[in-house]
């Protein structure tokens, strides 16, 4: 009996004490426990889904269009004559669609060789973190070119097939922090018919970019790709493009100095006849504008 | 002897019920409206997983929300939402903590709605400022539902607009909450 009031007693010595606890300062929201990480997805790798030149491992996001305007201008040394270049422009415009998180596709059409170009790009693997995260991107592109001029030599017997050229790419990519971004491109470029019977027509190379970020809107980008096998001997260069990407509301313009001409694959990989060490480089910028074409998965 | 350990058992049960006075929802909604007057787009997000805790015996309440949970209507919003307004990788939650003021005018256990204040701390893109705001607590079988709509100034939490987006992005951001809370048993 006198056990049963002690237990009581106790009882509501404990109830009273508990709610005095309820009134101190605690954090309420402890008692939920520790919030289960979850698998997420690293964003914002590059400003663009290009990061001058060559594709990026960044996709657009599903339902919108990405309206490019690329321009190269002239070489810058042309001198005061032709205002450094800036008197020429080649350019090429370009749609891209953003399908999936992890496909887009899109094409364009450049001043330079009157050139159709037109690619699918698909992520099997996407830089994540949380469980089952992965540390890289990896993105396959597969693209195809077609030249627009006349026959160079119109006696022969010319096939249409010989104006296409196709390309595959595999972009492993890392944003390593915020402010810093490193690709590395292995790239086939596949000529149908290479411009002398001495060429290959498959040209290997091997592309390293990347970003580094400067302020929130600002970040310096490199684009480079080395042709390791299958560059015609001479009169040809490595592409080299050096840049800033500036952001402004809408707008991403990536302003660089570049010593290729050429704004698709084919083009700035086997084409580029331009050399940094004699200053034949040119500005160019490219301005994208995305368009929010289908609605978002806000309801 | 009986009755006295029904009694011990009675008061272990209430004193049980009567600790259970916490009530809590890992899916309440916040939405966010930073839309200038002058802008001819929407600016506003919406998260449907914020974090809340009230306890109904003290008046305290807190929320949590993971700032990436926003979703906007324009890809591109949430793109510069998360990168260059909140910076939710270096800031990845906001959180407010306070008190239910009046809250002894509140009876959790009769159906109503009851107009209250609430005051507390809110703490966003690293930064914390005192909010105070008049909320709607809506009791109903035994879960409550909460409602708020404040303003906060943007400057005040060190997230600058740009001049160049002046004319769509407003300077003060308005914020409705509103969860349905349910009776939390440990």
């Amino acid at each position: 009996m006198k056990k049963l009031i002690i237990i009581t007693a106790s009882c509501f010595a404990g109830l009273l004490t508990s709610n005095r606890s309820f009134a101190q300062d605690e954090d309420l929201l402890k008692l939920l426990g520790e919030e289960k990480t979850t698998k997420e997805w690293v964003k914002y790798a590059f400003k663009s889904s290009r990061v001058i030149n060559s594709h990026s491992m960044e996709f657009l996001n599903p339902g919108t269009m990405d309206f490019r305007i690329l321009h190269r201008f002239g070489q810058l040394n042309q001198g005061y004559k032709n205002f450094f270049g800036l008197d020429q422009a080649s350019m090429r415009m370009g749609f891209d669609f953003g399908i999936l998180q992890n496909l887009m596709l899109g094409f364009g059409r450049s001043t330079y060789k009157k050139e159709l170009d037109a690619y699918l790009k698909f992520a099997p693997i996407r830089q994540s973190t949380g469980p089952g995260s992965m540390p890289v991107t990896v993105a396959l592109v597969s693209g195809v070119t077609l030249n627009g001029m006349d026959w160079a030599d119109p006696d022969r017997k010319n096939f249409f097939t010989s104006k296409l050229a196709y390309y595959f790419q595999v972009v492993i990519g890392r944003k390593f922090s915020e402010g810093f971004t490193l690709q590395v491109v292995p790239t086939l470029v596949h000529l149908n018919l290479a411009p002398f019977n001495t060429n290959d027509n498959d040209i290997y190379g091997i592309g390293v970019g990347g970003r580094f970020k400067l302020s929130k809107r600002i970040a310096f980008t490199w684009d480079y790709t080395h042709v390791v096998m299958g560059m015609p001997d001479s009169g040809y260069y490595q592409p080299l493009s050096l840049g800033f990407d500036i952001e402004t509301g809408g707008h991403v313009f990536q302003l660089h100095f570049s010593n290729s001409t050429g704004m698709n694959e084919r083009a700035f990989i086997t084409e580029t006849t331009g050399q940094w060490g004699k200053t034949e480089i040119r500005f160019g910028f490219n301005l994208s504008r995305v368009f929010q074409v289908r609605k978002s998965k806000k309801q | 002897m009986k009755s006295l350990l029904l009694f011990a058992v009675a008061v272990f049960i209430i004193s049980g019920t009567s600790m259970a006075q916490k009530y809590y929802t890992k899916n309440g909604k916040i939405n966010f409206d930073a839309t200038a007057p002058t802008s001819p787009e929407k600016i506003e997000g919406v998260n449907r997983t914020a974090t809340c805790v009230i306890d109904s015996k003290s008046g305290n309440m807190q929320f949590a929300v993971l700032m990436k949970g926003f979703e906007f209507e324009r890809a591109l919003m949430e793109e510069h939402f998360n990168e260059n307004y909140i910076e939710s990788h270096k800031y990845p939650k906001a959180e407010f903590k306070g008190e239910i003021k009046q809250n002894d005018a509140v009876n959790y256990s009769k159906d109503g709605t009851y107009p209250v204040k609430i005051k507390g701390k809110l703490t966003l893109h690293g930064e914390s400022k005192d909010i105070e705001t008049e909320a709607k607590i809506i009791i109903q079988n035994g879960k409550i539902s909460a409602m708020a709509e404040f303003s906060v100034k943007l400057d005040d939490f060190k997230v600058s607009i740009p001049g160049i987006v002046a004319d769509k992005v407003s300077k003060v951001a308005k914020i409705s909450v509103s969860c349905s809370l349910e009776p939390f048993k440990s």
